[in-house]
């Protein structure tokens, strides 16, 4: 009833718990720094390897660091790279899968030639080039993973507007007179929307997943500074005498993920008409 | 005749009836027939009638909400199929009941080969060897007339037209000699002249077979050339039932009366005066047409040319329909006057300008005077956009209007083409067939254009449907005026609405005259053909009669 108040369509029970997660998460990574019980770089070598007790909510990692703490500024970290790195994908890949598509030609020729030469390399090896040039930063990350991924995004919008631009309705566009570019935005991009969703909740797992990956490579958010993949890249030794050290971030990216998708689904039932019967 | 009543019966239907899930709306309601064997009976209805689902029920297909109900009875010669469990089902399927269904672009799997796909049924019921079903297949092959049968068990489904389809369709059914066969609209995608060849076809191998059809369909017209008996359906009630040419020219029930009247026949359209009235609106001298071929890594492959050499001319206020069998280049010389194809060479004049399609101003308002409504109107309306607005945006590019009288024109229009008020709000994917292509004519004629081509605009709709929009697209242009080049496979169709009639042939118009003219005294052979292939009712023709004659004894 509520949803159905601010405007939405009736939101199924899995989006609510989408938006609650990501809600969650959000609040976290905003107000991290004002929630944390401890700074999260301060050593207490006694609590070391220790599991969850009155004074460490969740237990204390191989320095003593206070878990939760670090748990709330790596959400900050890794819910940051993970949103700008899919924006960023899935801006530029939008922009230049709509011009192949659409355009086709030469553009779409040179366009894609590039595209899957970049593809033909795996993600993970293409951000690692990129963090060569660019540094080991936060930022560095979010523009080497981002690049990285662009190339599956403009697959994917290109794929999409070649089977879109064929239908009766952008020749009608085209006939009533419409330039190239208002029948792109307005019936081509609009009709693209649910493919691009589903790529962008799915990118945000491998985002994540690929900033734990580059951490263990050394090539992450550069140490003590947490991120939810260093903690896991860093907990590994561990993994036998304090299994919660590797579980614990282990488990909100699981969480960050589930709540993703389903906000992921629930946007895109929302945007689609057909669903607001 | 009287011993068809103690032939036994193939398939015997008894209170069939089926429901959405246990306790919801009855899709097909109390039904009862039964087809003796070597016979043919057709279920006639419109779409969602229940013609499909109860087809769909005998063999056990039913789509998962649905449900047959309990105290239906489903009997194959004295097999109950109702309850039966699935591994028996799956025995019976292919091999007694065989099923064509409607869209032969897609009943066969584009990644297999023929030879591949008629062996599958032979090879799972009949338990033969390789060899035996090759040479059955081949044989088969020869029998529906299929030139090199070697070449064509080596072929994909891509390599053959529509009508080739459904004819292997047909072969790879009947290869397996089934009891009954189920043709669920086996020739609605296909255009009248192939509908013709495939129907005579499934007639013949089923007569050698004594196998007996269950023909659905919504052509009541069609049906009674071929089909004795015929079940009419509306809403899924069976509401008349009887020998087809009784139903046809004495219809009892309401709704048989009205799927009656909206058939196609010679004297709907009344008398017309042909001949020019008006100014020339648009000429087109010896225009071409070709595709280019696709583009490979070095050079392109040969193109194909779709129209050699047109001369057209279309006055102001007249309708000219433009016919001809698919492939004929009709529809590519209606797009390259809207513009979406160019010519390769040619003129093409509007009001004795040259038609050209630039981006300049003067264009702009040439793009307002021609428009287009599209053959299908589910995709030919973006299913993301508001009934208003996708109506309103042609007036969007006339600057000289604000909303207020954009929206106001809007709602004149919607008046005009019979849509009530409250779908403004609505999608497309809310709408029916007939509704939606209101709103695709509502837009083509919203800026009041001079020309609009109209691209087989009644195919996809159901006949009573049809015949409500060939009224209303006459109607409007005695309102408006506009001139307009009536692209159609369906001679039916365009007898109603047409003041002259062009006949197209492999790219070439191959006649060209006054409507009357041309169906009374037809000159070329091709539009006999077409005129044969259209069984208008009240026009006779070799065939047909005679088929259901043999069909039915």
């Amino acid at each position: 009833m509520i949803a159905r108040a601010l405007g939405f369509p009736a939101l199924r029970f899995n989006g609510l718990i989408g938006i609650l997660l990501v809600g969650l998460l959000l609040f976290v990574a905003v107000f991290g720094p004002w929630l944390a019980p401890y700074d999260p770089l301060k050593l207490d070598l006694l609590s070391r390897l220790k599991g969850p007790s009155a004074s460490h909510l969740l237990g204390a990692d191989e320095f003593g660091r206070d878990m939760l703490s670090r748990l709330m500024y790596g959400a900050r970290t890794s819910a940051w790279i993970a949103f700008s790195t899919v924006v960023f994908a899935i801006v530029f890949g939008t922009i230049l899968g709509i011009l192949a598509g659409f355009l086709r030609g030469w553009t779409d020729r040179i366009l894609m030639m590039v595209n899957d030469a970049l593809l033909a390399f795996p993600g993970l090896l293409l951000a690692l080039g990129f963090m060569a040039v660019f540094g080991a930063s936060r930022n560095g990350i979010i523009i080497a993973l981002g690049i990285a991924y662009v190339p599956v995004a403009v697959r994917v919008v290109r794929g999409t507007v070649l089977s879109i631009r064929e239908r009766e309705f952008v020749e009608a566009s085209r006939v009533m007179g419409n330039s190239e570019i208002v029948t792109m935005l307005r019936h081509v991009l609009p009709n693209c929307i649910a493919p691009i969703m589903v790529l962008a909740t799915t990118m945000f797992g491998w985002v994540v997943l690929s900033e734990s990956a580059l951490s263990f490579l050394g090539l992450g958010v550069p140490p003590p500074a947490p991120s939810w993949g260093n903690m896991l890249s860093t907990g590994r030794p561990y993994i036998n005498q304090a299994p919660h050290i590797i579980i614990l971030p282990g488990l909100c990216i699981s969480i960050t993920l589930l709540g993703v998708n389903l906000l992921g689904d629930a946007v895109r039932d929302w945007l689609d008409p057909k669903m607001q019967d | 005749m009287a011993a068809t009543n103690e032939k036994q019966a193939v398939l015997t239907v008894e209170n069939l009836s089926v429901r959405v899930g246990t306790i919801g709306v009855k899709v097909v309601d109390d039904l009862n027939f039964r087809l003796p064997a070597g016979e043919m009976l057709a279920l006639v209805g419109e779409s969602g009638s229940g013609k499909t689902m109860a087809a769909r029920s005998v063999l056990g297909l039913l789509p998962p909400p649905f449900q047959v109900t309990p105290e239906s009875r489903i009997r194959l010669r004295d097999t109950e199929l109702t309850g039966l469990p699935p591994a028996k089902l799956r025995d019976i399927r292919g091999a007694e009941i065989g099923m064509v269904f409607q869209e032969p672009m897609v009943s066969l799997n584009p990644s297999m080969t023929i030879g591949r796909q008629m062996a599958e049924g032979l090879a799972l019921h009949r338990k033969l060897g390789k060899a035996e079903i090759r040479d059955r297949s081949l044989a088969m092959l020869e029998r529906i007339r299929i030139q090199n049968p070697e070449r064509c068990l080596a072929a994909y489904p891509h390599e053959f037209s529509g009508g080739m389809r459904q004819r292997i369709m047909l072969a790879s059914v009947m290869l397996l000699k089934p009891a009954l066969l189920i043709a669920d609209e086996p020739t609605t995608a296909l255009d009248t002249l192939i509908q013709r060849d495939v129907l005579d076809l499934m007639v013949e191998l089923t007569r050698e077979n004594n196998t007996s059809v269950l023909l659905i369909s919504h052509d009541l017209g069609m049906v009674s050339h071929y089909v004795r008996n015929v079940v009419v359906m509306h809403k899924g009630r069976a509401v008349e039932q009887g020998d087809s040419t009784e139903v046809l020219h004495a219809p009892k029930h309401d709704y048989t009366r009205r799927l009656v009247d909206a058939l196609p026949r010679r004297s709907a359209g009344g008398i017309r005066s042909a001949g020019a009235t008006g100014e020339p609106l648009i000429e087109l001298k010896d225009v071409v047409i070709d595709y280019p071929g696709r583009a490979r890594l070095f050079g392109r492959t040969e193109g194909k040319r779709a129209v050699h050499g047109a001369d057209l001319t279309i006055n102001t206020g007249e309708t000219l329909a433009l016919v001809g069998a698919s492939g004929s280049g009709k529809t590519t010389l209606g797009r390259a006057i809207v513009g979406l194809v160019t010519p390769s060479s040619g003129t093409m004049q509007f009001r004795g300008q040259p038609l050209a399609y630039g981006r300049d101003a003067a264009s702009r308002s040439l793009r307002q005077a021609i428009q287009i409504v599209f053959q299908d109107p589910y995709s030919s309306l973006d299913p993301r956009q508001r009934i208003a607005d996708i109506v309103e945006e042609p007036l969007r590019l006339d600057a000289k209007m604000d909303r207020r009288q954009r929206q106001e024109r809007v709602r004149e229009v919607f008046a005009e083409v019979g849509l009530a008020p409250e779908f403004a709000r609505r999608f497309p994917h809310q709408l029916s067939g007939g509704q939606r292509q209101r709103v695709a004519i509502a837009r083509a004629i919203v800026s009041r254009p001079a020309f609009v081509v109209a691209d087989e605009p009644v195919s996809a709709l159901d006949m009573t449907v049809q015949k409500q929009i060939l009224k209303l697209f006459r109607d409007l242009q005695a309102r408006y005026g506009f001139a307009c080049l009536f692209v159609s496979h369906d001679l039916g169709a365009v007898e109603q609405v047409a003041d002259r009639v062009a006949v197209m042939e492999n790219g070439r118009i191959v006649e060209i005259g006054g409507r009357d003219d041309v169906f009374d005294r037809p000159q070329h052979a091709y539009t006999r053909r077409l005129l044969d292939a259209a069984m208008l009712l009240d026009r006779s023709f070799a065939g047909g009669a005679a088929q259901k004659q043999v069909a039915g004894s």
